[in-house]
């Protein structure tokens, strides 16, 4: 299977993805 | 009001933590989104302008703007007091702003230990500083590489936790 960091696009898709969890993980923690 | 207070010194160290910031994230996006999709449209001849001269360059000030990140950062959260809380991220505070620049320390820290002991050491075998085998070369050059794009991955999450924690909660 590739690599998703091998590619730019992917790479900051999954940024975006981690933005989401990031906010859910801020709100049941706080 | 005084014109060099603590209040003055926190500001002081937030301009330089953005400074410094500018500096190494500005360097870490010009590797992915600039450079490294440009090296295969190179010509081979040209390409040492690239590996010799703007590439170590461009890693030092990348290098140091994030070793110049980190610590300004610390001092700014420790004048501010909240080192320890965003440390265990707010954990127990019920405060989300301490949470969110938490998480976004947390990211910022590991991105700080990819540049200065992954993409740094493997980058001085890519480029030559060095001396490295071929096939030694080659694998250091897939970490470097690998560790670079994580960071690109996890600088978004960590800007929308640091400047949330500012600006929204």
């Amino acid at each position: 299977m590739k690599n998703p960091l091998d590619s730019l696009g992917s790479t900051v898709f999954l940024g975006f993805v981690l933005v989401v969890v990031l906010v859910l993980l801020i709100h049941a923690i706080a | 009001m005084e014109l060099v207070s603590y209040e003055w010194w926190t500001f002081c160290f937030r301009w330089l933590h953005v400074i410094s910031g500018i500096m190494w994230i500005g360097h870490l996006w010009y590797f992915n989104f600039v450079q490294t999709p440009s090296m295969p449209k190179i010509p081979d001849e040209q390409k040492p302008a690239v590996t010799k001269f703007i590439a170590p360059t461009a890693l030092f000030w990348f290098r140091w703007g994030a070793m110049a990140t980190i610590i300004t950062g610390l001092i700014l959260a420790s004048l501010n007091g909240y080192l320890f809380n965003a440390i265990k991220l707010g954990i127990g505070d019920h405060n989300a702003r301490f949470t969110a620049i938490g998480f976004g320390m947390w990211l910022g820290a590991i991105m700080w230990f990819n540049v200065w002991f992954l993409i740094w050491p493997n980058q001085k075998k890519v480029l030559g500083i060095v001396p490295a085998e071929a096939d030694e070369k080659k694998r250091a050059g897939r970490v470097a590489a690998l560790a670079s794009r994580t960071n690109t991955m996890l600088s978004i999450p960590m800007l929308y936790a640091m400047s949330s924690a500012q600006h929204y909660f």
